[in-house]
């Protein structure tokens, strides 16, 4: 890639920041749902906080706590949570050759190494940017995911419904906004389109979070034949 | 131990063991062509899927509801080209207001 002149280069230092920024304060407010249903899923605030701090991977905590408050086993609640969490590693895969980390950071990188990081990170175009963008939305996303989840967890109430926030709608728009970068071509667009009629098609059968994985079939064969 | 105690432990050590998994994994796994196509694919079906997913579904049924009107606010707003921010409020706003209002 040809170097940007300097002024450019620090817009787009500018906007990773302000992706990150967005993406952490939108998905960290989240928290607040977590910490909420989590509690009211009878696990205890310290339960509830520790699940934020060292599972964190939204998907998983909510699928941990939702198994166990609806009955489930422990056994199950883990199962749930780990098959989503097999996403996580698959971003692994990608982020190690763009991060270039090893020792305790790679410890720290790892755990931080979620949809938003890998989502803000992969949508730069450069190495310097994604670099920037993982680390910014995987350490602010930590950071308001964890307040929030104190807050939800504590005053359940307080922040109420995220439905009523418009939280709920926010996400998606977050994901939209960072997969629509990616679709530069024509096929692209194909392969979203059957991305999101696959994941539809299975919601009302598997698992949840199985609809999301499953389509990672898709980008093995468009892409082998590519 | 109480199972909310043993989900908490076991939910983390192995979300965190795939985490670092991932990163553990050799280069050279990458350096292959085709891997590479694929891997450059993965975040178009996930991040799609993701917003289907998270759209138009509640648990397991597919419903149409604020959330669908404030993501097609969403692209409205992609296809004028606006700044991440006004994307993800604009969404926010028109599905808090349908939520209160409809």
């Amino acid at each position: 890639m040809a170097p940007l002149p300097a002024r450019l280069r620090q817009n787009v230092g500018v906007s990773v920041k302000q992706d990150s920024l967005s993406v952490s304060l939108t998905v960290g407010a989240y928290g607040s749902a977590f910490g909420a249903a989590s509690v009211a899923a009878h696990f205890s605030v310290l339960q509830t906080c520790l699940l934020s701090l060292l599972t964190f991977s939204g998907a998983s905590q909510f699928a941990v706590i939702g198994v166990l408050g609806g009955g489930g086993s422990a056994i199950s609640g883990i199962a749930t949570a780990t098959l989503l969490g097999t996403r996580n590693a698959l971003y692994g895969v990608q982020m190690a050759p763009r991060l270039k980390i090893r020792g305790w950071r790679r410890i720290v990188g790892a755990q931080i190494t979620i949809d938003e990081s890998t989502g803000v990170a992969l949508s730069q175009s450069d190495e310097k940017s994604a670099q920037e963008g993982f680390w910014f939305t995987g350490f602010g996303v930590f950071i308001f995911w964890n307040i929030f989840t104190v807050l939800g967890a504590l005053g359940a109430q307080a922040i109420g419904n995220p439905s009523a926030w418009g939280l709920d709608a926010a996400v998606p728009a977050a994901f939209l906004g960072l997969v629509w970068p990616r679709l530069k071509t024509k096929s692209h667009w194909v392969i979203a389109a059957t991305a999101i009629i696959l994941a539809l098609s299975l919601a009302p059968f598997a698992p949840a979070g199985v609809p999301i994985i499953a389509t990672t079939i898709l980008a093995v064969v468009f892409g082998w034949r590519a | 131990m109480s199972p909310q105690w043993i989900a908490v432990i076991g939910t983390s050590a192995l979300v965190f063991g795939l985490k670092y998994l991932g990163h553990s994994v050799p280069e050279r796994f990458l350096q292959n062509a085709r891997i590479t196509h694929i891997n450059a694919l993965v975040p178009i079906v996930l991040l799609s899927a993701l917003v289907a997913i998270q759209t138009l579904t509640d648990k397991t049924k597919l419903v149409i509801d604020h959330r669908a009107a404030g993501v097609a606010v969403a692209l409205i707003a992609l296809k004028l080209k606006a700044p991440f921010p006004v994307v993800v409020i604009s969404a926010a706003a028109t599905s808090a207001l349908l939520f209160h209002f409809a």
